[in-house]
C-alpha cells in the first residue's frame, strides 16, 4: 500500500516538475523576444512598443517566428530521439540512425550546388531525400535475410547512411568552393536564422500534428520497448505501432531539419536528461523530454543570436554542450558503477 | 470447459523446416499441462502458435478460433510469461508490472488507480511488494523470473503460457515459481508451460504432452503418460520413473 501512495507522489511530484518547466519555457519564451542585437545588444525593454515601428516589427516578424520555430524544432527532435530510444530500446540511438539526416544533407547539399535554389527548394529538397532515406532502410530491412526485424533495420539504417554520406561527399568536391560550399557547411551546422511566419504557417502545423501522435502514445510507447511477443502478448500489434511511430518520428524530424539544417545531440540527451529528471516511464518523460528540448533549443538559440556580433549556428552549440552533458552522465554512471 | 483446442496442427517455417506436424491437444480449463520435450522438438513453436503470435487456423481458444480475437481481447485471455526479457530502461517494478494492465486500456489510455493497485496486489503474489520502487535493470535472475510472472497475473487471463519458467532458476526460486503457479491453477487459471524437466513438469503439471522432433509422443494426465518406456523414448536415453515412499521420483 506504501508503494501505491508512494507511486501516485511520484506521480504527482512528476506533473509539477513539468508544469513548473513548461512555465519556465513560457517566461523565457517571452523574455527571449526582447533579447537580440537591436537596438543594441543584450535585452532591451522599449517602454512604447507601439510607437517604435522597428523593434514591434522585429519581435513579431522575426524574432518571435524563431522563438517559435526553437521551441517546435526542440521538442520534436528531442521527442523523436527519445521514440527511437524506446521503439530500439536502446538509449544510444536517435533519428539519424535510419539515415534520415544523411539523407536530408545530400538533399539539400544537391540542390545548393545545382545552382538558382531558393530557401523553399533546399526545404523540398532535404525533406524529400530525409523521407527516401527512411523509406530505402525500411525497404532494405524488409529484404534482408538476417536477424529480427530491428537488427535488420539497424542495418539496413547503417549502409542507407553510409551511402548518403558518400553521395554528399562527391557534391561537396564539385561544389562551387566559395559560395555553395559555404552555404552546404552553413546548413550543415544549423541555425534558425531562416524562421519567418510563412515556414511557421506552411511546415510547422504538420510537426505539430507529429508531435500530438507521439504525445498520444505516451504510455504504451513503455510498451514498445519490451521484446516484440511481449509486446503482441499484452494486445499491441508491434509492428503496426512500430512502423506509425517510426514514420511519424521520422516525418516530423525531416520537416524540421529541412528548415533549420541538421542540429545534433538534441535527440540523443534531452531523452536521457527527461529519464534522469522523470524516471523511464514513458508517460512523463517523454512530454518531460518535448518540454526540456524545447527550452534546449530555445537557450542554444538565444546565446547563439546574441552572445557574439557575429551568429554562433546552433548546430555548434548543441554539439559542444549536447557531448559535455553526455561525457558528465556517462561519467556520473561510472561513479555509480564504481560506488 | 475445452480452453484451447489444437486440431491437427502442421507448422513450417517460412525457410521451409518443418516444425510441427499433426499436433491435437484437449486442453481443459484450469488444467495445468506440460510441453515436454527436449531441444528443438518444436514447444517453442506451439507455444507462439497458441498464443497467436505466429498464425494458424487449427486452434480454437473458448469454442472460437484464435484468428477471431481481436488483439486487446486475446491479450485478456491469454498472457505470456517469457523465458527472459531484457531490460534496457530503469522502469520500477511496479511500473514494469502495469504493462500487464494494457489489454484493458483504451487505445492511447494509461493506467488508472485501480490497475496500479492491481499491479500490487500482482507483485504482492509473487513476495516482491516491499522491491516496488526498485529498478527493474537491479533485479538477479530470479526476481526477474517473478516479475514477469507478476506481469502476467496483472493480465488477469484465463490463461498462461509460460516458456521454460524454471530453466535458469535456483532450487530455491524453482520452489517459488512453482509454489506461486501451484496457486495460480488452484484459482482456476489454466496454466501451459514449456520444459526439458521431466521431474518439474511432473510435479508441476497436471497433464502432460510429450513432443519429439515435431510430432506429439502422447498426451493425458501425468500418471498415466509419465511412465519409464515413454520417458525413454521421448529423451533416446534410459529414464526411470518409480514411487518411492508416496512420492514420485524421475531420474
Amino acid at each position: 500500500m506504501n508503494a501505491e501512495r508512494s507511486y501516485h507522489n511520484e506521480q504527482k511530484r512528476n506533473r509539477a516538475i513539468l508544469l513548473s518547466l513548461l512555465l519556465l519555457l513560457l517566461m523565457l519564451s517571452l523574455l527571449f523576444l526582447f533579447a537580440g542585437r537591436y537596438p543594441k545588444g543584450g535585452f532591451s525593454f522599449p517602454k512604447d512598443l507601439s510607437q517604435n515601428v522597428m523593434m514591434k516589427n522585429i519581435m513579431l516578424n522575426i524574432r518571435l517566428p524563431r522563438i517559435l520555430l526553437a521551441l517546435i524544432a526542440g521538442a520534436i527532435l528531442s521527442a523523436a530521439g527519445f521514440t527511437f530510444q524506446m521503439l530500439f530500446s536502446n538509449p544510444l540511438v536517435e533519428p539519424g540512425f535510419l539515415g534520415v539526416s544523411q539523407g536530408s544533407a545530400f538533399g539539400a547539399a544537391l540542390v545548393i550546388v545545382v545552382g538558382n535554389y531558393n530557401s523553399a527548394l533546399v526545404q523540398v529538397s532535404a525533406t524529400f531525400f530525409g523521407l527516401l532515406a527512411l523509406g530505402a532502410s525500411y525497404f532494405l530491412a524488409k529484404k534482408f535475410r538476417f536477424g529480427g526485424w530491428l537488427l535488420r533495420l539497424v542495418l539496413s539504417g547503417i549502409a542507407v547512411s553510409a551511402i548518403f554520406s558518400s553521395a554528399l561527399g562527391v557534391v561537396k568536391l564539385v561544389a562551387e568552393p566559395t559560395k555553395d560550399l559555404q552555404d552546404i557547411t552553413f546548413w550543415m551546422m544549423g541555425g534558425l536564422w531562416n524562421s519567418n511566419w510563412k515556414q511557421i504557417l506552411t511546415v510547422m502545423p504538420i510537426v505539430l500534428v507529429c508531435l500530438a501522435i507521439l504525445f498520444s502514445y505516451r504510455w504504451r510507447m513503455n510498451l514498445l520497448s519490451l521484446q516484440e511477443k511481449s509486446a503482441y502478448s499484452v494486445g499491441l500489434n508491434p509492428r503496426l505501432d512500430r512502423t506509425v511511430l517510426l514514420v511519424v518520428a521520422t516525418v516530423g524530424t525531416t520537416l524540421t531539419i529541412s528548415l533549420t539544417g541538421l542540429i545534433g545531440w538534441v535527440g540523443l540527451i534531452m531523452p536521457h536528461l527527461a529519464r534522469k529528471l522523470f524516471g523511464s516511464d514513458s508517460k512523463v518523460a517523454l512530454p518531460g523530454s518535448m518540454v526540456m528540448g524545447s527550452l534546449f533549443l530555445l537557450l542554444c538559440d538565444t546565446v547563439g543570436r546574441t552572445l557574439l556580433p557575429t551568429e554562433i549556428p546552433i548546430g555548434l552549440l548543441t554539439s559542444f554542450i549536447g557531448a559535455v552533458i553526455f561525457i558528465v552522465i556517462l561519467s556520473l554512471k561510472h561513479q555509480e558503477g564504481k560506488a | 470447459m475445452t480452453a484451447l483446442k489444437v486440431d491437427n496442427l502442421s507448422y513450417t517455417y517460412p525457410t521451409g523446416t518443418k516444425a510441427l506436424c499433426n499436433i491435437t491437444l484437449d486442453i481443459q480449463e484450469q488444467s495445468t499441462v506440460a510441453l515436454l520435450g527436449s531441444n528443438g522438438a518444436g514447444k517453442s513453436t506451439l507455444m507462439d502458435l497458441l498464443l497467436g503470435w505466429k498464425p494458424s487456423a487449427n486452434i480454437l481458444l473458448f469454442d472460437k478460433p484464435l484468428k477471431e480475437y481481436g488483439r486487446k481481447e486475446l491479450g485478456r485471455f491469454i498472457a505470456l510469461v517469457p523465458q527472459s526479457e531484457h531490460y534496457n530502461f530503469s522502469f520500477t517494478l511496479l511500473e514494469y508490472t502495469l504493462f500487464g494492465r494494457a489489454p484493458y486500456l483504451a487505445e492511447m489510455g494509461s493506467p488508472s488507480d485501480e490497475d496500479v493497485h492491481l499491479a500490487y496486489e500482482a507483485l504482492e503474489t509473487v513476495g516482491l511488494a516491499s522491491y516496488a520502487h526498485r529498478s527493474v535493470t537491479t533485479l538477479s535472475g530470479g526476481e526477474s523470473q517473478l516479475v514477469l510472472i507478476a506481469r502476467a497475473i496483472a493480465q488477469q487471463s484465463k490463461v498462461l503460457l509460460l516458456d521454460e519458467p524454471t530453466s535458469s532458476l535456483d532450487p530455491a526460486n524453482r520452489r517459488k515459481v512453482i509454489d506461486i503457479l501451484q496457486a495460480l491453477h488452484a484459482q482456476g487459471k489454466t496454466i501451459i508451460f514449456t520444459t526439458h524437466d521431466a521431474p518439474f513438469a511432473y510435479e508441476l503439471a497436471t497433464h502432460v504432452a510429450m513432443l519429439k522432433k515435431g510430432s506429439l509422443l502422447c498426451f493425458g494426465t501425468k500418471e498415466r503418460v509419465v511412465t519409464s518406456e515413454m520417458l525413454t523414448t521421448l529423451y533416446e536415453t534410459d529414464m526411470t520413473v518409480c514411487s518411492v515412499g508416496g512420492r514420485t521420483l524421475i531420474y
